[in-house]
């Protein structure tokens, strides 16, 4: 689970930066770089939660 | 679920608030590198690196003196407060406590406080300016708005800052974990502002990004001003010591070269990134560009970027809010933590309604700096140089005082000529930091030589 979970918060982390840079580089569109930012925003926040530890106070 | 045990006695054994860290509970560099570089990429951020443009940055001054002044606030961290920490393994406000007694320890607290609040309100401004994005009707604050720029912003700001309090009274450890989770995706965040604003910039010659003029006249930053604020901008936690409280747990004083995390990716990086936003903006709209973090954000990344931006305001507020609620409680310990909380979250709410705290934050976090940086001069006269001008070390715990009238001066008098020179003389207030933090050392060597007469001799006190 945390194998799956680790390698899910990664290409959730991959989702964000690298349609930044094709997008940089005229390889991506302005709107599918917004899409996929938001797909690895969501990721992330799906899969993290399973993988990290701590951050309780 | 309302709290009515002070967290100081609640916690008392758990977080070893009134005795050293023992061994067992000493943690690796690991623990440290992830907390720093998720503490310092946060919500101020995406104003900072706006103020910066507005105050004139040009580029050799600002990725230089930028990368200078990290590089100076590492090696305080590790070479002045690590140390430190790692040798008397207790926190700022029980060393304090030993050295000027529970009563100034009250005087440090509300200070801290009231700071905290304003920090705070900075925050909950940065994430009403991403919530307002969506509303048509939300007028975005500019550099020039000192005041609430409507009704609708007013709306935004009331609602997020009674929501913010709420959770931080009632469901602050949700927050502390989603925290710690965006943080990693919060810096890659930064880095596609960044990535995403090269392509639209109508100039990539540095000198038509970092222009070097300052926005609204004035002197620019110039250098030395990247440098200071870049190195003092967290003096209250190296300097002045706040982080006695993380880096006592560090196994050893290597572990204060984590802060390095912090520093470069979001010092460095996410303030640069930051910066080009608001570059572009001035390319586009010229001087009466927005530097509002959400709107930039927004066009920049997308729904993704103001999710950022409101995490990442609430993210910051949210702790933020919850200590100056402790502080407030240790004002007045009889009263709850949960009414402290309130009272904090209620000054926050109210500063956050104006702008000008999140457009003055450049002034904001030297003043912050400032005022409270100088009690770690202290600590450090009391733990390197007492035994030498034969001081007493812990003045307070050994004599049972509970006032240093020597640490009040010490803390007040320099400051003095600090507000003099902030208010009168427009001094930019990172620049009077070390001046403030030195000479109160010095006054402290001198006025403790006066003041705190050495104790008749306790065997109850090693």
């Amino acid at each position: 689970m945390t194998t799956l979970a680790r390698n899910l918060a990664l290409a959730a982390l991959a989702l964000t930066v690298v349609p930044s840079a094709l997008f940089a580089f005229g390889a991506l569109g302005d709107t599918p770089m917004k899409v996929a930012m938001m797909a690895g925003a969501v990721l992330w926040f799906a899969a993290s939660p399973f993988w990290l530890k701590g951050g309780k106070e | 679920m309302p709290e009515k045990t002070p967290p100081a006695q609640k916690d008392s054994v758990n977080e070893y608030e009134r005795e050293p860290v023992p061994e067992k509970a000493w943690k690796g560099p690991s623990s440290f590198w992830g907390m720093y570089a998720g503490e310092h990429t946060a919500g101020t951020e995406f104003m900072l690196g706006p103020l910066f443009i507005a105050w004139g940055a040009n580029p050799v001054d600002m990725l230089l003196g930028l990368l200078c002044g990290d590089i100076l606030a590492v090696l305080t961290w590790r070479f002045l407060t690590a140390p430190i920490a790692t040798g008397i393994r207790i926190t700022l406000y029980y060393k304090l406590e030993k050295i000027c007694g529970r009563r100034l320890v009250t005087l440090y607290n509300f200070a801290n406080g009231v700071l905290f609040c304003f920090l705070a309100g900075a925050m909950v401004t940065v994430s009403a300016t991403a919530v307002g994005v969506p509303f048509s009707g939300v007028k975005m604050p500019t550099f020039s708005d000192m005041l609430p720029t409507g009704l609708a912003w007013c709306v935004i700001v009331l609602l997020l800052g009674f929501a913010q309090t709420i959770v931080a009274v009632k469901g602050y450890s949700f927050v502390a974990r989603v925290g710690h989770l965006s943080a990693p995706w919060m810096l890659l965040v930064f880095v596609a502002c960044g990535l995403t604003t090269l392509p639209k910039l109508q100039s990539h010659d540095l000198a038509q990004i970092w222009t070097g003029t300052a926005l609204h006249g004035g002197s620019s930053l110039g250098f030395w001003g990247f440098v200071f604020f870049a190195w003092l901008c967290n003096a209250a936690m190296h300097l002045g010591m706040a982080d006695l409280s993380i880096l006592r747990y560090a196994r050893k004083a290597s572990a204060g070269w984590a802060s390095s995390a912090g520093m470069f990716l979001g010092h460095y990086i996410a303030w640069i990134c930051a910066s080009l936003l608001f570059a572009l903006e001035l390319q586009l709209h010229g001087k009466g560009a927005s530097n509002a973090p959400g709107p930039m954000v927004y066009a920049a990344t997308g729904w993704a970027g103001l999710a950022c931006v409101v995490i990442a305001g609430w993210t910051t507020a949210n702790p933020t809010i919850y200590r100056a609620g402790l502080a407030f409680q240790g004002v007045a310990p009889k009263m709850s933590r949960s009414t402290g909380t309130y009272i904090a979250g209620a000054v926050a709410t109210l500063a956050g309604l104006f702008p000008a705290v999140a457009m003055k934050l450049l002034d904001f976090v030297g003043i912050y700096g400032t005022v409270l940086a100088p009690v770690g001069a202290i600590i450090v006269v009391d733990h390197y140089l007492a035994r030498r001008f034969g001081l007493t070390q812990n003045w307070a715990e050994k004599t049972g005082a509970s006032f240093n009238v020597a640490v009040l001066l010490a803390w007040i008098l320099p400051l003095l000529p600090f507000a003099y020179l902030y208010w009168y003389r427009n001094i930019f207030p990172s620049y009077l930091t070390i001046p403030v933090w030195v000479s109160c050392g010095i006054l402290y060597i001198l006025s403790a030589k006066v003041f705190c007469r050495a104790p008749a001799t306790n065997p109850a006190i090693p």
